[in-house]
């Protein structure tokens, strides 16, 4: 399945709910584009929701961080949601478990930007 | 195979069947299929730089106990030891290394030799568990 992604707010959280693939030519420049597209109009707390990623390359790794280091440098930040054990796993190898502030239960993860 | 991005998922689509074939679990033939998908691509982009006319060569060789996948493209070559640890703290953040990083954890081994013609020729290797 190519990817998909969806907008919506929940107070001023932008959570982008996705499914598919991120890979080179599939998902990451739609990803990056999404990103750019809320932090200019001032979204700068997102919530990339993965429950429904099946697939992720070193590409689609790369935009996640791209996209972290972009909301990073406006003041804001990206966190992640619902990690399935395969992007889970690469997370792990990859030690981007240890960036990314990741949470399995949206309500923590919105209230999360609060503290 | 034509370097093309659709390229990419074709190899990991041969990949995943090549393993299933030869009687890998779907848990490795994931890892088959993501390796093949990150070797090919580092083929497609930084061997051949997305020019069409070069030829992406990916050849499987089943053996008794193990699988085993050359990728090769026609570009100028590089040295997996010069690929920096995206683990590394002033690497996490970075753009690169972790499709190598990624081949190494999910194949058994993985290096990078000069083809005959000076390109890259990525040689992977998964064996079967006893």
């Amino acid at each position: 399945m190519s990817f998909r992604a969806t907008s919506r707010e929940v107070g001023d959280v932008t959570v982008i709910d996705m499914e598919g693939r991120i890979t080179l030519g599939e998902g990451s420049a739609l990803l990056r584009d999404l990103v750019r597209e809320r932090l200019g109009t001032g979204h700068r707390k997102i919530i990339m929701n993965l429950a429904a990623i099946s697939y992720i390359d070193s590409t689609g790794l790369g935009e996640l961080v791209s996209g972290y280091r972009l909301v990073k440098s406006e003041g804001g930040e990206i966190k992640l949601l619902n990690l399935t054990k395969k992007v889970t796993d690469l997370l792990q190898i990859t030690k981007l478990y240890t960036v990314f502030d990741i949470h399995s239960q949206e309500q923590e993860a919105v209230a999360s930007f609060q503290s | 195979m034509e370097t093309l991005i659709e390229s990419i998922a074709l190899a990991e689509e041969m990949g995943m069947r090549v393993a299933a074939a030869a009687g890998f679990g779907e848990d490795d033939q994931y890892k088959i299929g993501l390796a093949v998908h990150e070797g090919v691509m580092n083929a497609f982009q930084y061997g051949n730089k997305q020019r069409r006319e070069r030829k992406i060569h990916l050849t499987f060789e089943l053996h008794e106990d193990k699988l085993v996948i050359h990728v090769i493209d026609q570009g100028t070559g590089f040295r997996i030891e010069d690929i920096p640890d995206p683990r590394d703290d002033e690497n996490v953040l970075g753009d690169s290394g972790r499709g190598v990083l990624l081949m190494k954890a999910f194949m058994d081994e993985v290096d990078v030799l000069s083809s005959e013609a000076g390109g890259a020729k990525l040689v992977m290797a998964k064996r079967h568990k006893p």
